[in-house]
Formats: C-alpha cells, sequence, structure tokens
C-alpha cells in the first residue's frame, strides 16, 4: 500500500456517531422514563391532595381515609394475609429448594418444572379453582372443616400459589451457592447434621431467605386478582384501591389508597436491593459446590413432601381445566367446550384473546429493544454521568410500584386533556407501554449485570477502529447477549400475557385484555367461562414456553463454538 | 510485505542514532502539562513528556501511579481535567478517541468473542466499506505479520492467551494507525509464552516502525522492550530515559528501588561533607553528594559490589558477615551485615565461581568493597518503592 | 450474527406490513361507534347486530361493565372520554352526568312515541330510558330443599336467623343492581329503618359481589342458595334449566332504568345520534321486551318468560333524582357500615 493510500483511507474517518447515539440515546431514555415512569407517579401525589374536582384540599383525602374504620381495617388485613403468606410460602419453597438443590431426591428436574407452573397463569386462575374445590359447593370442601373459602383463608392459599414460582428461585438460589468446605470441615470435627444445618445452611441462605420474604410480601400486599375473586368481604389495600376508584367513584381517595399501598412496597423494595448486594458480595467468594450424596430416608421424606406441594399445584391447574369444561357446576357434570364459546358470553369474546397476544407482543419486542438500550447506555455510554446515574435511579422505581398504583397513575397522567400525551389514552400502546415499565426493572437489572460482563474495552476498541459503538453494540453485545434477551423477551410476554392489574384502569372497549376478560367475567358470575379463558392463558404460555426451550437450544447449539467459556 | 514499507527510514533512525547530527528530533506526540483529578485524588499531575516518532516508550511503575490513565488520555478514553496533547502536528486534547488516530491492546484482549479471528481483525476495514477481496487479503497479511496464519476461521475461544494476543495485536494495526497503545499487554500471559510474545512484538514495532507506548508495571519487560522508559510514581513523571541510564543512573531514590534491585542504606552527611553510614565513611564522587541534606539514601546494586581483586588499600573497603544465602541458578544473592553499618544490611550478587573460590558460605566473613562510581546517593531516608523495603534499623532513625 | 439481524429485519418488515394493514382495514372499515354500557354481556351481540343491519355504515364499539364501573370510569374520563354514547346504563348515572354537564340534549326521531316519564324531563331530552330492571331474589330451589331453608316471600323474611350465611346480594357501590335495591328500601321505609334492615340482613349476607347478576348466578350454582339479583337473570337461568325460583318480594322491588344519552364529547356524533334513534324504535323496544317486562314504549310490552307474574305492580315509585342526588352519600354510609365486613364466620 502506498503512502497516499494510506492518508485517503485515514481521511475518510467518519465523524463521531457513536457518541452522539449514545449521548441522544442516554438522553432519550431519561425523558421516556420522566414521562412514563416519573411525572404520573408524581400525578397520583397531587391528586391525593385535590378533591375529585381538582380542587386544592390539603390533607383532607388522608384525614378522611385514617377517620375511616373500615378503610384502617384494610391496613390491617392486609398486613395480616402478607406475613401469613410470607411465613408460608417462604417455609414450603424453602423445603422444595432444599429437597432440589441438597438431597438426591427423585425427579428434582420434573419438581423444578411444576413448580413454575403458576408463572404462566393470572393470579385470578388460582383464586377460581380454589372455590372449585373449597367454595360451599366445593368437590373438597370438607378439608375446610367449615371454615368458608371466601375469605383470609382463600387470599392465603390463592397468593402462595401465585408466589410460590417467585420464591422459589430465590430460594435455589440461595441454596445453590453453598461451599462444600463448609460441611466437610463440620463432618470432621464431628457436628451434627441438625447443627450443621443451622450453623451452616441457613446463614449461608440467609440473605436469600430474607429477600425471599420481603419478595412475598410485597407480591402479596399489592396483588389485585386473588381477593378480588375469593376475598368475599374480606377488604384489603388492593381490592380497596379499586372499589375506591371504581365502586365509589373517588379517584381522590384511589390516590391515598394507592400511596398507603406504596408504602410497605417501597420498604420491601430497599430492603430487598440492600439485601441483594451483600448476597451478591457472597456468591463472588470462591467456594466449592456442595453435591449431595444419597440419603434414603431423608430423600423419601422430601419426596413426600415436594409431591403433596406439586399435588397443589397441578391441582389448581387441573381444577381450573375441568370447570372449565363441565358444563353446568355441580348440576350438570358433562364436558364440554361451551364455556370456551367467547364470542357468545362476552361481547369481547376470543377479541379479548387476540388482544392479549397482540399486546404481549409488542411488549416482548418494544420492551426487550428500549429495555436493553436503556441499560446499554447506563452501563456503556461515555461521559454524561449524572443522566446514566438518572436512568438508572429511574429504572429502579417500577420495582417498588404495585401495578395498580401505576395503571391509576397512568388514568390521571394520560386522560388528562391538558396533556399533549393524551392522545395514547385508550390505545394499544399505552396498554403496552404501561406493561413494559411494569416490568422494566427485573428486565434492566438483568441486562445490566449481563452487560457489566462484556469486556469493558470493547468501546475503547471500536472507537480505536473507527467503528462507532452502536455498531459494536448491534455487532457484539447483542449476540453475546441473545439467550438473555430472549429469556427477557419471553417474560416480558408471560406477564403481559397474565397481568391484571395496571391494564384494569387501561383498556379501552377495543383493547380488553383476556386476563381483564377473566376478571370482568368472574364479576358477573360467569366463573366457567373466566376459567376458559385463563386456560387459554396459560396454554398460550405455555407454548411460548416451550417455543423458548427449542429456540434457545438451537441458538446455543449454533453458538456454542464462540460460547466456550475456557478460552484461556 | 508492504505494511512494513509505511515509514521506513524514520523508524530507524528516530531513536535508534542519537548522534548529535540527528538532534533536529521528529516529535510524533507531545504532552503538555497535563492533570488529571478524580474528585480529590490527584491521578497525573502535570504531566509534559514528548515522544519522537517511531519510538517505543514504556510507561513503568507501581499500580496506581497513572500511567494507565495517562495512556487512556492520549487515546482519548480518559479526558484530562487540563493540560494538551498533541499528536503528529495535530492537536487533540479534545477530540474523542474515534477522531484519534491510535491502535490499542489491552491485558484482557477484548476480542469480539462472536466474531472469528478474520472478522476481529477486520472489523474496523469492514466499517471502511473496502472491497471484501481487499479486506481478505489484508487481514491475511496481518496474521501472517503475528504468525497466526491459519486462524482466522477460528473463533477467540478456541485459542491460546498467546494467540488471542496476537490477533489482538493484529487488530490495533490493521487500520495503520501512527500511534499503538499497549496496555498492560503481556500481564495475563504465562511466564514462557510472555518472554516470546515480547520478542514479536518488540520485533514487529521494529519492522513497522509504528510510534508505541507501552504500560506495564514489570521492569524487566520495560528495560528489555523499551527504547524509552518513562518512569511514574503518584501521577509524577520521576525519570525518562533508555533502559540503560534508568538502570545505571536512576534519578531518585524511586526509580533506584523499582527498577532493578538496588540496595538502599540510611546514612548521614557530616559537617565535612562526608557521607557516613552508621560510622564508616563512604568515599564517593562529590557531585553525587547532595547539598543541604543531612539525611541520606545510599544506594548500589547487588551485583556491583565487589569481592575479587581487593588490595587492602581500595576504597570502601569493609568486611561483611555473610547472614544468609538464596540460590537463584547462575548466581547466588547474599544477605551481608557490616559492623558498624548500624545495623544496615544490604544485598550483593555472587557468581557460582566466587562462591566456590572464595568458599564462601553462609556465617562466613569476608572483605568486600563498593566501587565509588557505582554509589549513589539520595536526599531524605524513605524507601519508596515499596515491596522491598527493609525492616527498618533498630538503631538511628 | 447474520441471522439475528435477518430476524429484527423480518421483524421490522412485519411490523410495517402490519401498520400498512390496520391503515387499510381501518379506510375500508365502518364506522365505529363506541358504546359505554352495563347491559349483560350476553345481549349485547344481539343489540349489535340487529342495529349494525338497520345502519350498516355503522359498527358497535361496546365497553362493558358493571354500573358503578362504567359510572366511575365515564365521570373520571370526563371530557376524554372515547365514549360516543352511554346505553344501557342506570339512569341514575346518567343524571349524574347531565348534572356534570357530560351529555348533550337530543331528541331521537321517534322519541315522542315513548313513555314521558321515563327520560329527562328537559327538551330536548339529556337522557332517555329504554328499559326498566327489577330487583328480584332467585332461589335454587334443590338446594333450598336440601338445607331445609323455607321460601322467602318478602324483603323482611331475609332477615330469619334461619337464612344466615345463605343470602349473597351485589354491592351497591360497583352493582346497579345493590344500589336499586338499597335505593328502594330506603323509599319504601324511610332511611333509617331501612339502615337498620340492611344491619340486620347484613348478618345473614354471604358475601357481596361485585355485579348485580353474579348472586343470581351463584344462586343458579347453589354456591349461596339465595341471590338478590333481578328479575331478568333469575327468568334467564330458569329457562336455561338452572333449578333456581324468581320471587319478587311482597314490599315492593327496586328498579331502575336503562337509559342512553350521547357525550358532549363524541367523536362520532352522527353515529350516536343514529343508534340513539335506533334506540326509541319499535323493533328495539321489542328486543327489549325479550328479557325485561317494562319497555319504555308503552303498549308493547308482552310477558317474558318465567318473569314473577304482575311485576309491573310491585315495582315501587321511583325517584331517580333522589337516588341521583344521595348516591354517594348513600354509598359512604353504606361502605362505612358493611365495607369492610370481617371474614364470614
Amino acid at each position: 500500500m502506498s503512502a497516499a493510500d494510506s492518508t485517503a483511507f485515514a481521511g475518510r474517518a467518519p465523524i463521531d456517531g457513536g457518541r452522539l447515539v449514545s449521548t441522544l440515546g442516554l438522553l432519550a431514555g431519561v425523558g421516556l422514563l420522566i414521562v412514563f415512569v416519573a411525572a404520573p407517579l408524581a400525578t397520583i401525589f397531587i391528586k391525593s391532595l385535590q378533591d375529585d374536582f381538582g380542587a386544592y384540599v390539603g390533607l383532607a383525602n388522608f384525614a378522611k381515609y385514617f377517620s375511616s374504620a373500615g378503610l384502617i381495617q384494610s391496613i390491617f388485613n392486609s398486613v395480616e394475609i402478607a406475613l401469613v403468606v410470607t411465613v408460608l410460602a417462604c417455609l414450603l419453597a424453602f423445603g422444595y429448594a432444599y429437597a432440589l438443590t441438597r438431597t438426591c431426591m427423585p425427579g428434582r428436574g420434573l419438581f423444578r418444572a411444576i413448580a413454575m407452573i403458576p408463572i404462566l397463569a393470572p393470579s385470578l386462575l388460582s383464586a377460581i379453582a380454589l372455590i372449585y374445590l373449597f367454595g360451599n359447593q366445593g368437590m373438597i370442601k370438607g378439608l375446610l372443616f367449615g371454615n368458608s373459602i371466601y375469605g383470609p383463608i382463600g387470599i392465603v392459599l390463592g397468593i402462595t400459589f401465585y408466589v410460590f414460582p417467585h420464591v422459589l428461585m430465590i430460594m435455589v438460589t440461595a441454596l445453590s451457592t453453598a461451599d462444600a468446605r463448609l460441611y466437610e470441615a463440620a463432618e470432621a470435627m464431628g457436628t451434627s447434621r441438625w447443627r450443621a444445618f443451622w450453623t451452616i445452611t441457613i446463614p449461608g441462605a440467609r440473605y436469600g431467605l430474607i429477600s425471599a420474604g420481603f419478595v412475598v410480601f410485597t407480591l402479596t400486599i399489592t396483588d389485585f386478582g386473588v381477593p378480588k375473586v375469593i376475598g368475599g368481604n374480606f377488604n384489603v389495600l388492593a381490592t380497596d384501591i379499586y372499589k375506591q376508584v371504581v365502586g365509589q367513584q373517588s379517584f381522590s381517595m384511589g390516590a391515598v389508597v394507592g400511596l398507603i399501598l406504596l408504602f410497605p412496597a417501597i420498604i420491601s423494595f430497599s430492603v430487598d436491593r440492600i439485601v441483594r448486594r451483600k448476597q451478591v458480595a457472597q456468591l463472588s467468594a470462591r467456594a466449592v459446590p456442595y453435591v449431595p450424596v444419597p440419603n434414603k430416608t431423608r430423600d423419601r421424606a422430601f419426596l413426600a413432601f415436594c409431591s403433596l406441594v406439586a399435588v397443589f399445584l397441578i391441582g389448581i391447574i387441573g381444577t381450573a381445566v375441568f370447570a372449565s369444561l363441565v358444563t353446568y357446576w355441580p348440576y350438570n357434570l358433562t364436558l364440554s367446550l361451551v364455556h370456551y364459546d367467547f364470542n357468545a358470553i362476552d361481547p369481547n369474546g376470543w377479541a379479548s384473546f387476540t388482544n392479549s397476544l397482540e399486546m404481549a407482543a409488542w411488549t416482548a419486542v418494544i420492551g426487550t429493544s428500549v429495555i436493553f438500550l436503556g441499560a446499554y447506555f447506563v452501563e456503556k455510554s461515555d461521559g454524561l454521568p449524572f443522566a446514566r446515574g438518572l436512568l438508572h435511579m429511574l429504572a429502579m422505581i417500577p420495582m417498588a410500584v404495585p401495578g395498580l398504583v401505576l395503571g391509576l397513575a397512568y388514568v390521571f397522567f394520560f386522560s388528562n386533556p391538558l396533556n399533549p400525551l393524551s392522545g395514547f389514552y385508550g390505545t394499544m400502546a399505552i396498554l403496552v407501554l404501561s406493561t413494559v415499565v411494569h416490568f422494566y426493572t427485573v428486565s434492566h437489572l438483568s441486562f445490566v449485570t449481563a452487560l457489566k460482563q462484556v469486556d469493558r474495552e470493547f468501546e475503547a476498541v471500536s472507537a480505536s477502529l473507527k467503528v462507532p459503538a452502536y455498531k459494536t453494540m448491534w455487532r457484539v453485545h447483542v449476540p453475546i447477549c441473545l439467550p438473555l434477551i430472549i429469556d427477557v423477551a419471553i417474560y416480558l410476554f408471560l406477564n403481559a400475557m397474565t397481568t391484571v392489574s395496571a391494564a384494569v384502569f387501561l383498556y379501552a372497549p377495543d383493547t380488553k385484555l383476556a386476563s381483564i376478560a377473566v376478571l370482568n367475567m368472574d364479576d358477573v358470575g360467569d366463573q366457567a367461562p373466566a376459567a376458559a379463558m385463563a386456560i387459554m392463558i396459560v396454554l398460550t404460555s405455555v407454548c411460548v414456553k416451550l417455543v423458548q426451550v427449542v429456540a434457545t437450544g438451537s441458538l446455543l447449539r449454533r453458538t456454542s463454538v464462540w460460547r466456550r467459556r475456557d478460552g484461556h | 510485505m508492504n505494511m512494513a514499507a509505511k515509514r521506513p527510514a524514520l523508524a530507524q533512525s528516530a531513536r535508534l542514532s542519537p548522534e548529535p547530527e540527528a538532534a533536529e528530533s521528529d516529535v510524533f506526540l507531545e504532552i503538555r502539562d497535563v492533570c488529571k483529578r478524580f474528585g480529590d485524588f490527584s491521578a497525573l499531575a502535570d504531566i509534559s513528556l514528548t515522544i519522537e516518532r517511531g519510538s517505543f516508550v514504556c510507561f513503568l511503575g507501581p499500580s496506581g501511579c497513572g500511567k494507565t490513565t495517562l495512556l487512556r488520555s492520549i487515546a482519548g478514553l480518559e479526558r484530562q481535567s487540563s493540560g494538551r496533547i498533541v499528536q503528529d502536528g495535530r492537536d487533540i486534547s479534545n477530540l474523542p478517541p474515534s477522531q484519534r488516530d491510535f491502535g490499542i491492546v489491552f491485558q484482557s484482549y477484548s476480542l469480539f468473542p462472536n466474531l472469528t479471528v478474520n472478522a476481529n481483525v477486520g472489523y474496523g476495514l469492514v466499517n471502511q466499506g473496502l472491497p471484501k477481496a481487499e479486506i481478505a487479503k489484508r487481514v491475511q497479511e496481518l496474521l501472517e505479520l503475528v504468525h497466526l496464519p491459519t486462524s482466522g476461521r477460528k473463533y477467540p475461544a478456541a485459542l491460546s492467551g498467546g494467540e488471542q494476543q496476537r490477533v489482538a495485536l493484529a487488530r490495533a494495526l490493521a487500520m495503520q494507525p501512527g500511534l499503538l497503545l499497549l496496555d498492560e499487554p503481556l500481564s495475563a500471559l504465562d511466564a514462557k509464552v510472555r518472554v516470546d510474545l515480547r520478542h514479536e512484538m518488540k520485533d514487529l514495532q521494529r519492522r513497522l516502525g509504528v510510534t508505541t507506548v507501552m504500560v506495564t508495571h514489570d521492569q524487566e519487560e520495560a528495560l528489555a522492550l523499551a527504547d524509552i522508559v518513562v518512569v511514574m510514581s503518584k501521577g509524577k513523571i520521576e525519570q525518562v530515559g533508555t533502559p540503560m541510564e534508568v538502570y545505571s543512573r536512576p534519578q531518585s531514590a524511586f526509580v533506584a528501588d523499582f527498577v532493578g534491585h538496588m540496595n538502599l542504606l540510611r546514612g548521614r552527611i557530616g559537617a565535612d561533607g562526608s557521607v557516613r553510614i552508621g560510622e564508616q565513611a563512604l568515599s564517593l564522587d562529590t557531585a553525587q553528594v547532595p547539598d543541604r541534606a543531612s539525611e541520606v539514601l545510599v544506594s548500589f546494586r547487588p551485583e556491583d559490589v565487589v569481592f575479587r581483586g581487593l588490595e587492602e588499600t581500595a576504597e570502601n573497603r569493609f568486611l561483611g558477615y555473610v547472614e544468609s544465602i538464596d540460590f537463584l541458578g547462575s548466581f547466588s544473592r547474599a544477605r551481608v551485615r557490616v559492623d558498624g553499618f548500624e545495623g544496615e544490611a544490604f544485598d550483593a550478587d555472587l557468581s557460582a565461581n566466587i562462591l566456590r573460590d572464595f568458599g564462601i558460605s553462609e556465617g562466613s566473613t569476608l572483605p568486600f568493597s563498593l566501587p565509588r562510581d557505582r554509589l549513589c546517593v539520595y536526599p531524605g531516608d524513605e524507601r519508596t518503592a515499596g515491596g522491598r523495603a527493609q525492616p527498618a534499623a533498630e538503631a538511628g532513625a | 450474527m447474520g441471522t439475528v439481524a435477518q430476524t429484527f429485519g423480518r421483524i421490522a418488515g412485519f411490523a410495517a406490513v402490519a401498520t400498512l394493514a390496520i391503515g387499510i382495514e381501518a379506510a375500508a372499515a365502518r364506522e365505529k361507534i363506541t358504546v359505554y354500557t352495563a347491559v349483560e354481556p350476553e345481549e349485547l351481540t344481539g343489540f349489535a347486530e340487529a342495529f349494525e343491519a338497520d345502519n350498516p355504515d355503522y359498527e358497535i364499539q361496546w365497553v362493558r361493565d358493571s354500573t358503578g364501573v362504567i359510572t366511575a370510569k365515564l365521570l373520571a374520563e370526563g371530557e376524554n372520554s372515547p365514549a360516543d354514547i352511554v346505553w344501557g346504563l342506570a339512569a341514575t348515572s346518567l343524571l349524574m352526568m347531565a348534572d356534570r354537564g357530560l351529555l348533550e340534549g337530543y331528541a331521537p326521531a321517534g322519541v315522542d312515541k315513548l313513555s314521558p316519564a321515563l327520560m329527562d324531563k328537559q327538551s330536548p331530552p339529556r337522557w332517555v330510558g329504554q328499559r326498566a330492571w327489577v330487583a328480584s331474589l332467585c332461589v335454587n330451589t334443590y338446594e333450598a330443599e336440601a338445607k331445609g331453608l323455607p321460601m322467602p316471600t318478602s324483603w323482611q323474611d331475609l332477615l330469619k336467623p334461619v337464612y344466615k350465611g345463605h343470602i349473597v346480594m351485589p354491592n351497591p357501590a360497583s352493582s346497579g343492581t345493590g344500589f336499586l335495591d338499597v335505593s328502594s328500601w330506603m323509599q319504601i321505609w324511610g332511611e333509617d329503618m331501612a339502615w337498620s334492615y340492611m344491619d340486620g340482613l347484613h348478618e345473614n349476607i354471604g358475601i357481596y359481589t361485585h355485579s348485580g347478576s353474579a348472586p343470581c348466578k351463584m344462586a343458579g350454582r347453589g354456591e349461596y342458595p339465595i341471590g338478590v339479583s333481578f328479575a331478568y337473570k333469575g327468568a334467564q337461568l330458569k329457562s336455561d334449566g338452572a333449578p333456581v325460583a324468581v320471587i319478587a318480594p311482597s314490599e315492593g322491588l327496586g328498579w331502575d332504568l336503562e337509559s342512553f344519552g350521547i357525550m358532549k364529547t363524541a367523536k362520532n356524533k352522527a353515529g350516536a345520534k343514529a343508534f340513539a334513534d335506533w334506540s326509541v324504535t319499535e323493533k328495539a323496544n321489542r328486543m327489549y321486551n325479550e328479557a325485561y317486562a317494562v319497555v319504555a314504549m308503552p303498549g308493547i310490552a308482552k310477558p317474558v318468560d318465567n318473569f314473577p307474574e304482575n311485576i309491573q305492580d310491585k315495582m315501587i315509585d321511583n325517584d331517580f333524582g333522589w337516588a341521583a342526588e344521595n348516591r354517594k352519600r348513600i354509598l359512604e354510609e353504606w361502605e362505612k357500615r358493611y365495607g369492610s365486613k370481617s371474614a364470614p364466620k
């Protein structure tokens, strides 16, 4: 190559588009989250200080709330339920996770898969199934010894079903980090198993236990579907917010309950963050993985225990399937598909289901792209440390915001005709946006963690090669993170299929979702069609999960050459 | 290999022929008063430095000395708080990395794991929109240059560490940068591979004549590779010089201690200007003695201690007691203590010959001398380079 | 690598095609009328088909929920509501909306054929009644016999201890039926007596439901043998073969008018008016009559299968104005008294 060539070559260096793109992207990310997270939440605060006609009334709404014995009772009810569920779900999940990680119980893979079932269903499904099992005409209502399923018992059972996989995953992670050397040392010193359990196992998993506890507590206190269906007259905060807005038409009081609901969620969120940070520190220590040895008595005991839990989980789904197929419970037990004829039962009919598919698909595509880009800009962009910090902080907020509160905030913010974005109101777009925002944090954190593991110098290398950072992101970061990108897309899709809480305030005539249809049909007493629609959601989720398994498998096979970790 | 023809004669002459005639030096990179502060911490304090075209410069220093920050400032990966950087006559102080002209290699290789070796090396070329055939040809040339002609279709994970670093080197050279920046490129490699690759890098740099700046904390590497070594400590430049200069004429106790193995003994300057260690006076070149210091460090290298051919009248002749001997292969290093040195001990290198000829073993006592032209005296009493500081003398201080 | 790009390319392409397709579809589609309604869901398809058959240029888009929800939605959305017309919602709720200035006066062609008592007094009327839905009890005869429950014949009967835990009633806050029950008891007995009646009834209630039809459906399944609901739902279930009896309590029956009113902010005002015009036709009124015994057009109603006999005679003299004015206060008091009933024992 001649000298002239090389000059021409150097002269063609492009302008620094990469930095421009990352700066604009970062600012756009901050802007989006301000508009779709911070601003709507701010309107909740404002609304709580106004009466229903928009006049400023100071703390009058709060005074009114706290002078209502009924509403205060809801706080106690919510906390009581949350505490009971926390204890119950944590105990069950701990035993189950212990069996999966620390025993040689047969069928561990199968048990693990069974435990994930509840994630595929809307939370309302468990409540409907429980009514068929334990209601006044329930198949096995005798097991309740005359207690009613409508109320705390039903809520506790229903939510325990729904939170189980969430707790289990945390517990399994916590118990998987055990250091075999500690147990070897204990054994060498003649420590009893019981003592080793309390001095090694429990302390080792303590962050996981605390974290799980707070996750359950938050999920329970903010879940709306289960108490709505099976709560009877037992009021909790989550149903109060719905009743205030829907029944009493009091948006101001709805805002007040929303803020109260925000309170425990924020506390448990903060504790969870602190605890997780410590857990990460603990994980990074080098440890020899614990490999359980067979022990017949123990393994059999855990097999019995896990089978019991699995029967409960499968039983709930099975009951829902049964409920959707029985012609007229309990008088005509012929099986038929009559309850799946949604067009005859509900004016939106099957459209609700196709709406859900559409909404979930958009949520997966848009959510994954936006959240990945946001995480990329937070983690990899150059400069603007304040904007990066702000973006990260804004991305953490949604986890502490219950879906109902988010939905209400969106109503306040986007239905205001003065808002230039009010065109969003009542569209598919607002459902997609609210769902993306609702599940933003978990996806964001996953991407940030993954991107942290990508070599920090790729940006420097590509700048030196005159390749703008966004091209390197596309050619390198995206392929490296592809398995996770698929995971996040599926996570968003499944949640979009099952979520009720934010959407219940936001759906419009032509955007009604399947999960809302379940709620509506249950509301008018059409429990069997509600179960049928819930089963349609489960079937879709199962299919999507299967597609994911196949897609990820083939992806990993194709890229296994470069995904080998033993490069050096 | 037509790539090597890019800066042919220049490179050869610029640094390697230090005759006075060539004094009209060809400055390629000029760093002027560069400061970098992180909050209260000053990572770079007023760094000024010129680097000649085609030279191989090493920034050497312990971790945290600012050498990497300086390298990253040259690349534009860090923005200096103040000061200017001029490369090839162009002020690049405020340019983003993509508008500067450099290739870079990191300790971690930083190869794109999902791309083949060919794609990694051709990464920048593809973006330039060059024809595929031309890219393939140049990538092949580059791979031959780093002795990996057949690895183009492999993925990085299939290569050894040394091979990956060669690919990284080829990639950094692909865009024919005016400046090659190497950030601890050998530190992650095994000792043997490290030495091999070191030779290759030196050879490659000579052939291509590309101005190169390497950051390392390994003084052996710096001395072996560099035309010019820049020793840094605490954000400041301690000394700039050829490896020989830095090794044999360290300008500070820090450099003396950090580069090579150096004995540093606490001493005092008396009223008459003589230098003493404990009660023993030393004779040395008066130019070496600082004007206004009372506490000093007297330095000499272990290999400069003389045992053979000593006459009674030899300068700086003392009797030493051998406390211990470490066998290090081709030579042994003895810990020697001297009566009257107030407990200060030093290391002396003994060849196998001497050990045998003099029958030296642990516990021996024998005479030695410290040649005056080998002694350096630095003000102060702080042995700064860390790591090898001897246990503080019980007496004195 | 290439496949990723291809995949995303395909998604982008798909999105573009989809957007285009939606655009074309919208252009070719009939004009949509967004209708907010509280009419029972299974009836809606029939009404839409009938209207669209007569007005092929329009397509109805239903937004259906319980009376309380639809009312709340409308009041919250206010002038930003996507609704063109509110149809089949309780007159009590439409009165509240009219008070807030959300409804536009419009006299549908042929409105003079309707009973003037069943619409807004202003001219042109801001709301027009369609048909009345009437409170009733649904009793599961099979379960009642099995549990030894006597058949109730009056509201007061429901206070008997024998029914404890066997009665289900809609929450008046969310359900129009629930509210018309409460409002009718107050109009029959006066407020104080009504509250003390409800205090007693509360002791016997199993649960309060969200919607007015749910109690009847629960009674049909025997989940709770006695449901406080409305006549149409019971009659329909009975026709479908559920073991229920529809009973009209002797003291009198609360009722409300399913009515319509056009939104001032309607985007498709022409469509809304077309639907309003259709809704006062004889054809529409005959359709109303298929399920409900009392319709706005006098002289055409025929008895409905399985309806309690002479139900019109038992309907109270309902004061919608009073109900609308006091709705908020009554509901707040109700919520205070019964809203947080602890778990049923």
